[in-house]
């Protein structure tokens, strides 16, 4: 009982979660468009429901605070209370302190008296009683009874239809009853729709007029059971024809009205299916007829047509349902597949040995559903990035309010999904990098003016898939980075010396250096001399890239390339004598061949000649010190970094590989140019090669080589 | 340089590094497999020896003797891999260590125990706990959580350091 009960709190705390990241989102809305009714009433219902919910599992104390806002906000939908700056700021604070009265642990605890203690929530109330008119009521606690009243209103009602044919019996006047008091009860149990048969009515010689010749059907939409309708006709005597139907229930009412006439006809048994079929086959679409009449265009029986498909397609198609799992379960859940994975490189590798064509096409069967079931499985992991982005709108808002700065923040391809493992990891160093373009980035709107920009400054957010990867950017309009002002700090940080000649790639790359920071005067926000070789970590150890452009006085462009994932990725197998490696698949741009006869052709350089373009290639063994010799054919991986491409040679090329990608641990963690290891077929481990810090290796390598010849 | 006092009797796990004897606190030790392939991760310190697929999971695995400063351990049909759980930075893990071959599982009163000596071992003695003494025969008790974290080396420092610790192998060499 207990566990059920925490349940429901935690169903709820994820509940108002959810509202209140769309609260804000609303509240920032509204601030744009102060006289959207949609947007104040999206916000009304967001807190009312928060409230309702709160009170019914427990929560009095966040209740009875919402309940201070929801009756601001009624005032502001009926116009009463104009939305003005000061509004929006304090019900951004109130979500917050909402936000933290969720959060903590005895948020239930906590009795009505204490919250009203708490001097912050009491702060905002005050406030937000301060914003009521003087002629309001005074704000009232929520009772019992009201929330008991949201329990019931909440409470789904069950509706039944019935068909109910009700034929007298002829002599029903002489006992004293009337049809109509009958017909009236009916109606007042529901939604009730009579129709009277008159079709037994005799001819006029033949009418006695004492008698009842009508036959009604009634068709009844009722909340009450099947009883207490046969309770209606108690006094009915037995002669009479009473039968009592249900069609449906009310959710598949809607279906039920669809019914045609003759299939409705054929079960209340007023025509056989024969009869009707007969019938039917002579007839022609309803459209036909009309249009052979000339009643109606040909045009306008097209559009209801349309419009009767459309219908039926909507009904068709279900809202999309979502389930909640908890993230252990699916953690749990890629583990296994990711076992599999490597059991099924197993079996593969066996069915190569064994050859037997049976066991074969089994083998490539289950290899098939193995990376669909892959595939399925992390994609459940993916979530639109959107989530992370909205909640930056708020943190631009306050902090250009905070700075006094003008600042929009447009957002682009919220609806791009990434593993939630990244997601998560991604959010502090995006903050981060948005504080920087708001301090650092965008300047004063004064100062904006004056070179000819417009006032409000623009920080642009995007996410996009490119290939197996994603990409994010974070841009501003802003100042953009002084390369002097870099290289005059590094040089006093003692990062490079004085008289390094760097490109401005290199410069730049310097803001990652740990220990830079080049705030002039640190603010709250940004400059506490842990800033972007903290974000470049945390890049890096998703096995993200990030790279910086800049262009004086136009902005800064921030770009970050991520996989798409973390635990399972195609990769290209390739060996080095018995070593073997996996590259990342994405990163392969093409293999080719490195003959004697390139060698000779390049005078035993490092450089390959690919249809006419030279690339740059380094050798896997020396760079890694693997013994053995080079074999007379050796091949070449080409991968792309940045906007070169480079090549790297190994002696063989195994193929594909579904790489299950498995920490090397904390020992490993400074292996250079491996960022993993995986399971192979054989039970074997190959490492899983960085090609980006393999090539930087080189680059090292190859410099200190070259000084050391030359002093 | 021993790090916590032993006060009760313990059972330990004994086996050999070249000639000698070695132990380690039985809790530490969780299973001993046979040598089996390990894969090397390049450009990494030597006694470093690579990481081996443990039933689906990927285990480092080091040189005890290189560590400890002895030569490196040459494959026998005793070598066998301890696989030992370390703390690191307070959390669990899983490593291998090589040894020579193991022997038993003993037990040992405190007063079997003496601290390391600063001297005389002619082993890095940072990792050792104490010595143990059992039939006139003297075992060193290892601190297998000190093992990687008491002098932990970056990939960077380690090539640079590189000719040092040669000659410091050297060395210990020539005195045994």
């Amino acid at each position: 009982m207990m566990n059920e009960s925490n349940d429901h709190s935690n169903a709820y705390r994820q509940e108002a979660e959810e509202l209140l990241q769309d609260i804000e989102e609303t509240v920032l809305d509204l601030e744009k468009n102060p006289d959207d009714a949609e947007t104040i009433n999206r916000l009304f219902r967001a807190i009312h429901t928060i409230k309702g919910s709160g009170a019914m599992f427990g929560f009095d104390e966040i209740a009875a605070f919402t309940h201070h806002v929801e009756t601001v906000l009624d005032k502001v939908r009926d116009g009463t209370i104009p939305i003005s700056q000061e509004l929006i700021d304090l019900i951004l604070r109130a979500r917050d302190e909402i936000s933290t009265m969720l959060q903590s642990v005895e948020g239930k605890k906590i009795t009505l008296k204490s919250s009203e203690n708490n001097l912050n929530s009491q702060k905002i109330i005050s406030d937000l009683k301060a914003l009521l008119p003087t002629q309001a009521n005074p704000v009232s606690i929520p009772s019992i009874e009201e929330n008991k009243y949201i329990q019931l209103d909440h409470k789904e009602k069950s509706d039944h239809t019935y068909r109910i044919r009700f034929n007298p019996e002829a002599g029903i006047f002489a006992s004293g009853m009337d049809p109509i008091l009958i017909l009236d009860e009916l109606r007042s149990l529901g939604e009730c729709a009579i129709i009277s048969q008159t079709e037994e009515i005799p001819v006029l010689l033949n009418l006695i007029p004492e008698n009842c010749y009508l036959f009604w059907d009634i068709i009844l939409t009722t909340e009450k059971d099947i009883n207490a309708i046969k309770d209606v006709f108690i006094f009915i005597q037995e002669d009479s024809d009473i039968s009592i139907q249900e069609i449906a229930d009310f959710k598949t009412n809607l279906n039920v009205a669809h019914k045609r006439i003759g299939e409705i006809l054929v079960d209340r048994g007023d025509v056989t299916l024969l009869e009707l079929n007969e019938v039917l086959a002579g007839q022609k679409p309803i459209g036909n007829l009309l249009i052979e009449s000339g009643s109606v265009s040909k045009e306008k029986i097209k559009s209801a047509l349309t419009e009767q498909q459309f219908l039926k397609r909507q009904k068709k198609t279900p809202k999309v349902a979502g389930v909640r799992v908890p993230a252990e379960r699916l953690d749990r859940l890629i583990n296994l597949v990711g076992e599999l994975v490597i059991t099924q490189a197993r079996l593969t590798q066996i069915t190569s040995e064994v050859n037997a064509a049976e066991l074969n096409n089994t083998a490539e069967e289950i290899e098939r559903l193995t990376s669909e079931l892959r595939d399925c499985v992390l994609n459940i992991r993916m979530l639109p990035i959107g989530t992370t982005f909205s909640t930056f709108k708020r943190l631009v808002r306050d902090l250009s309010i905070e700075l006094q700065k003008e600042i929009d923040l447009v957002t682009e391809g919220g609806d791009t999904e990434l593993d939630k493992t990244i997601i998560e990891s991604l959010n502090d160093p995006l903050v981060h990098l948005i504080r920087n373009s708001i301090d650092h980035g965008i300047e004063a709107p004064e100062n904006r003016k004056a070179i000819g920009k417009s006032r409000r400054g623009k920080i642009c957010l995007s996410a996009a898939h490119v290939g197996a990867s994603v990409v994010i950017t974070v841009s501003d309009d802003g100042a953009g980075i002084k390369l002097e002002t870099i290289k005059a700090k590094a040089i006093e940080k003692g990062l490079i010396q004085s008289d390094s000649d760097l490109d401005e790639n290199e410069i730049l790359n310097l803001i990652f250096e740990p220990g830079f920071s080049t705030a002039q005067n640190v603010t709250s926000i940004s400059g506490r001399g842990v800033g972007m070789d903290v974000v470049k970590r945390e890049i890096d150890a998703m096995r993200g890239t990030i790279e910086i452009s800049s262009k004086q006085g136009c902005g800064t462009t921030i770009t970050i390339n991520l996989p798409l994932t973390l635990a399972i990725i195609d990769g290209l197998l390739v060996k080095v004598n018995t070593n073997r490696f996996v590259l990342p698949l994405s990163m392969v741009e093409e293999c080719v061949e490195l003959s004697q006869n390139d060698l000779t052709k390049a005078h035993n350089r490092y450089m390959i000649d690919v249809r006419g373009e030279w690339i740059p290639y380094v050798r896997l063994r020396e760079i890694f010190n693997i013994l053995g010799d080079r074999p007379g054919r050796e091949h070449i991986a080409i991968v792309r970094l940045e906007n070169q491409r480079f090549g790297i040679v190994v002696d063989e090329i195994m193929g594909d590989h579904q790489t299950v990608i498995k920490s090397l641990g904390r020992i490993y963690a400074d292996a250079e140019g491996i960022s993993g290891a995986t399971i192979l077929g054989d039970g074997g481990i190959a490492l899983i090669l960085d090609a980006i810090k393999v090539i930087r290796c080189a680059e090292q390598e190859e410099a200190r080589a070259l000084t050391s010849k030359i002093n | 340089m021993s790090s916590g006092e032993i006060t009760k009797a313990t059972q330990y796990f004994t086996f050999t590094l070249g000639q000698e004897d070695f132990a380690l606190e039985i809790a530490k030790v969780r299973e001993v497999l046979d040598y089996t392939t390990i894969t090397k991760v390049p450009r990494m310190p030597e006694y470093l020896r690579g990481v081996i697929n443990l039933r689906g999971n990927v285990v480092p695995v080091i040189d005890l003797r290189l560590k400890l400063g002895m030569s490196a351990i040459q494959k026998t049909v005793d070598t066998c891999i301890v696989i030992v759980e370390i703390e690191m930075d307070g959390e669990i893990m899983q490593m291998g260590a090589l040894a020579d071959s193991v022997k038993e599982v003993i037990d040992l009163d405190p007063a079997q125990i003496a601290p390391a000596p600063r001297i005389g071992t002619k082993l890095k003695n940072e990792f050792i706990k104490g010595m143990g003494k059992q039939d006139e025969k003297f075992l060193i008790i290892l601190d297998i959580d000190r093992i990687l974290t008491a002098n932990e080396y970056t990939a960077a420092q380690i090539i640079e350091n590189n000719s040092e610790t040669d000659s410091e192998i050297m060395l210990s060499e020539n005195a045994a």
